[in-house]
């Protein structure tokens, strides 16, 4: 742990998020926590005696925070806010966030980077609405640390029942999502009991006071040490061509094999740029800005991902995914969205609707509980750890309610409650309305580079954009994982099947034409191909045009310069070859064009005809006669 | 990686985003500290380039050691240069004498409002942070502003994983503010840490010094003994006064700054 040894320049500071429901009083705890620690700049304390002479309103903590005229006025907290804040111990961002339904999307901005939550709740009024849906959510923005401050005890006269009934409904609520807080405190904000010193109002609790309890948050563990380097840009200022980005996880090193998602291009490494020499270095890591140079000049464009060649994130158009919804307007299924996930962007549709959690009801519901519901029963909501690689055989099928429900009703468990499952309609959902969850079923426009939240966060989660805004959000629990092929070409987010270097013969006995082997490589861009076999020879640059997936592959200097549809493939004045390795005559753009207009009207017919008009089977490959094995022929 | 470190990567990773997401794009510069700051940074997220035009909204009123700093900082590392000033309000007599208020949407809000449509910006990096006063503290990193320049402060954008608000309507324009998380101290050991050189007017000069630097009338010098970058930082560590608080037009009202940043002020 750093200690005030460490100077307080170098202290990373941990971010820190009070939630909870409206008028708990989350702005006058810290309102309270920072006035007590003497952490406030004199105007700030004297600005707000002046606001208070000024409207005859009385001395407010939560001005502090409530900065807007309309938050001072109407006594409600709008927007989020930040300000830091230190211990003996730690540096903290203490970020203030809406309790209020309608604020629900300024609450997220809050409380989606921070490392580590505090839930404040009213000792009067109990855990309501927004005390469960702030949990539902700081559980999908993946926050594991959280502690329970249950306020206002003045009102209760700090009676011991009433905070042990609060605290061991909230934490039942908690657990049932998975979430255990690490301790609860009894506080007045008000007085300041129990925030900076232990009140004498309160002789039975022995726990921490609020600002003990601060150190006992650490900082958030890394996410994922696998590369994941999402590209903002390629800079061409000078001579120099640099990929732009922050490194999200894992460190990157001059000399490192890369592989740049989706289009699936291999390359290394060869200097980290910088604008002065100090910043100059040999490797960066988490969290680093930087701008990588390649050794290989590729087409690379903003949304591509640079990884390591073994751990490479998952290049899919298809995923699950827990989402939450801001949006004016309902998230409609199979309506077009737009899809961001760290820099990359798609066109989205909701393909269905797994499950719908909707925190009203599902508030009544856990209230009946009289124990935690040890996550098998309540609603399900563990899925949201769940992912395809889950190894934990704790984690069958068996335990999530989403599988028991949705796969094989028969088997719900026993223990679950006898009325249906929240949201059960499954495939009749077709919208997710304000403020409300769900798990879903998303498919893109094209693949993106993907990664499953739990093992890599930045890659692993995404927004919605409907219209002009961010309407919602989410992370992928579970990726489909695109057809595997087996030979043939990959990249630029194209896939091509082909047998170029296969070794063809011909069968005496048989009188037929066959393939040797069972060696079928997947070459990716950047790659070096076999350019002469015993049956073929290729030159160092060629085109193989690939009919039936409507690709074209560039072959330079004997490498995989590229992929790209055939409708936007240049004839570029080296020699064509089909998918087969044969020559196809081809001598310029005009002649490409007549043979792609050919081949899409390709059938049975017209398939000899067409080979006797366009294919060469004499240049680029023979037929050698063999018995299944050419080494034994001569 | 440290605290200083990490914020100069994320003030990087939003400049770089404004200039891949946003149209025509502006760096408001005003000398002062925090701006000659995100310079430095944009020097460093663009490897030595600057990519974008230096905007200054010279009310007429500046001190006048601003000015000489600012043409030759500009001179000195090839700066493309927008100067630009609301003659007709100047020429008309506007002043502080006027009401500081009125003075400040005249000369600052107004010209930069007419600025920003004159030239057709849709980004305008700008080196506010939270920690200044209460309604920069609720900004965002990428803020809209309408085709009026207005700020709809009680609608603002959710704004989450560096996912920023880069959709909007054309006429609309966005303010983007990459030093939001920095704090005034932090500002200051930057500037020590790399080594940044800044106008002289922060160091104090028999026994004062200025500590936020505005217009001429309105600003106020304090008293200090920091004549250094390190002795400014150690000041900083034991003061307890705010850093706008010689800055007269923030006590005119208490919610001037939101009344102000409302209509366009930065």
């Amino acid at each position: 742990m750093t200690t005030l040894l460490t100077p307080p320049s170098v202290r990373r500071k941990i971010r820190l998020v009070f939630t909870g429901h409206v008028d708990h009083g989350k702005s006058t705890v810290i309102g309270r926590l920072l006035y007590d620690t003497g952490s406030l700049p004199e105007g700030a304390v004297a600005k707000i005696k002046k606001v208070s002479a000024e409207t005859g309103q009385p001395f407010e903590l939560a001005f502090l925070l409530d900065a807007f005229e309309e938050e001072q006025k109407q006594g409600i907290t709008i927007d989020t806010t930040r300000l830091q804040f230190k211990t003996e111990h730690l540096d903290y961002v203490i970020i203030d966030a809406p309790g209020h339904k309608e604020f629900l999307k300024n609450m997220i901005s809050g409380a989606a980077d921070a490392e580590a939550a505090f839930l404040v709740v009213d000792a009067q009024r109990g855990v309501e609405e927004q005390s469960r849906r702030h949990a539902l959510v700081l559980k999908l923005l993946g926050l594991t640390q959280i502690g329970l401050i249950i306020n206002k005890m003045d009102l209760v006269d700090f009676e011991p029942k009433v905070f042990q009934s609060v605290s061991s409904e909230l934490t039942a609520f908690l657990e049932s999502l998975g979430l255990s807080p690490k301790f609860s405190i009894p506080v007045s904000a008000l007085n300041g009991d129990n925030i900076v010193n232990p009140s004498s109002k309160t002789p039975w609790y022995h726990g921490p006071t609020l600002v003990k309890a601060l150190d006992d948050f650490t900082y958030a563990p890394e996410h994922g040490t696998g590369l994941r380097l999402p590209l903002q840009d390629v800079y061409k200022f000078d001579d120099r061509r640099l990929l732009a980005g922050r490194i999200e996880s894992g460190v990157i090193h001059v000399g490192d094999e890369i592989l740049i998602s989706p289009g699936h291009k291999k390359t290394k490494v060869t200097a980290l740029a910088a604008w002065l020499d100090r910043d100059k270095k040999d490797s960066a890591s988490s969290g680093e800005s930087v701008g990588v140079m390649v050794s290989d000049e590729f087409f690379n464009r903003r949304g591509e991902v640079i990884s390591l060649l073994t751990d490479a994130p998952t290049v899919s158009s298809r995923f699950t995914a827990s989402i939450f919804w801001m949006g004016k307007n309902p998230l409609k299924v199979k309506k077009r969205y737009k899809l961001r996930l760290a820099t990359s962007e798609s066109e989205a549709q909701i393909a269905r609707v797994l499950r719908l959690i909707d925190s009203e009801t599902l508030a009544e519901r856990s209230i009946k509980l009289d124990k935690p519901a040890n996550g098998s029963s309540l609603d399900g909501y563990n899925d949201v750890q769940r992912d395809g690689h889950n190894k934990d055989p704790r984690a069958t099928a068996h335990d999530g309610a989403y599988d028991a429900s949705l796969d094989a009703p028969q088997d719900a468990p026993h223990d679950a409650p006898h009325d249906a499952p929240l949201g059960a309609s499954f495939g009749k959902v077709s919208e997710i309305g304000f403020n409300q969850t769900a798990e879903v079923e998303i498919v893109l426009q094209h693949p993106l580079a993907i990664d499953l939240f739990s093992s890599h966060r930045a890659t692993g989660r995404f927004v919605l954009i409907d219209g002009f805004d961010v309407a919602g959000g989410g992370i992928v629990t579970q990726i489909e994982e695109r057809l595997p092929i087996k030979f043939g070409f990959v990249g630029d987010g194209l896939i091509a099947r082909c047998e170029v270097f296969e070794e063809y013969f011909y069968d005496l006995n048989g009188m037929t034409v066959s393939k040797i082997g069972t060696h079928d490589p997947m070459y990716c861009v950047g790659d070096a191909v076999p350019l002469v076999g015993y049956s073929y020879h290729y030159p160092e640059n060629f085109d193989i045009v690939v009919f039936r997936d409507q690709v074209a592959i560039t072959i330079r200097q004997g490498k995989v310069a590229g992929l790209t549809h055939l409708s936007e493939h240049s004839y570029e004045g080296f020699p064509v070859v089909n998918g087969r390795g044969f020559g196809v005559l081809i001598a310029s753009q005009e002649d490409f064009n007549l043979v792609r207009h050919d081949y899409e009207r390709l059938s049975g017919d017209n398939e000899a005809r067409l080979a006797e008009r366009w294919l060469d089977f004499n240049t680029f490959r023979r037929i050698p006669i063999g018995s299944g094995d050419l080494r034994q022929t001569t | 990686m440290n605290h200083l470190q990490s914020l100069e990567a994320d003030s990087i990773y939003i400049l770089r985003e404004a200039y891949s997401r946003l149209g025509r794009l502006g760096l408001l510069w005003s000398i002062g500290k925090d701006s000659t700051v995100l310079l430095w940074l944009a020097k460093k997220a663009f490897f030595g380039h600057c990519p974008f035009p230096f905007i200054h909204v010279d009310t007429g009123y500046k001190i006048p050691e601003m000015i000489a700093y600012r043409d030759k900082v500009a001179s000195d590392l090839g700066l493309e240069m927008i100067v630009w000033q609301n003659k007709v309000a100047l020429s008309a007599g506007m002043g502080p004498d006027k009401g500081r208020l009125i003075c400040c949407k005249a000369l600052k809000t107004d010209a930069l409002n007419a600025m920003t449509k004159h030239y057709g910006f849709e980004g305008l990096i700008v080196g506010v942070r939270r920690d200044e006063e209460g309604s920069r503290s609720k900004e965002r990193v990428f803020s809209e502003r309408n085709e009026d320049d207005e700020w709809d402060y009680t609608n603002q954008p959710p704004e989450l994983w560096g996912q920023f608000k880069t959709d909007f309507p054309k006429g609309h324009h966005i303010r983007v503010h990459p030093l939001l998380q920095w704090n005034e101290i932090d500002i200051w050991r930057y500037i020590l840490d790399q080594d940044i050189p800044i106008i002289d007017l922060y160091l104090a000069k028999n026994g004062r010094r200025y500590r936020s630097l505005g217009c001429a009338p309105c600003t106020g010098i304090i008293e200090s003994q920091a004549s250094s970058v390190a002795e400014i930082i150690d000041e900083l560590s034991h003061t307890n006064i705010a850093e706008r608080a010689g800055r007269a037009q923030d006590q005119e009202d208490s919610y001037a700054m939101q009344k102000l940043r409302k209509d366009g002020y930065m």
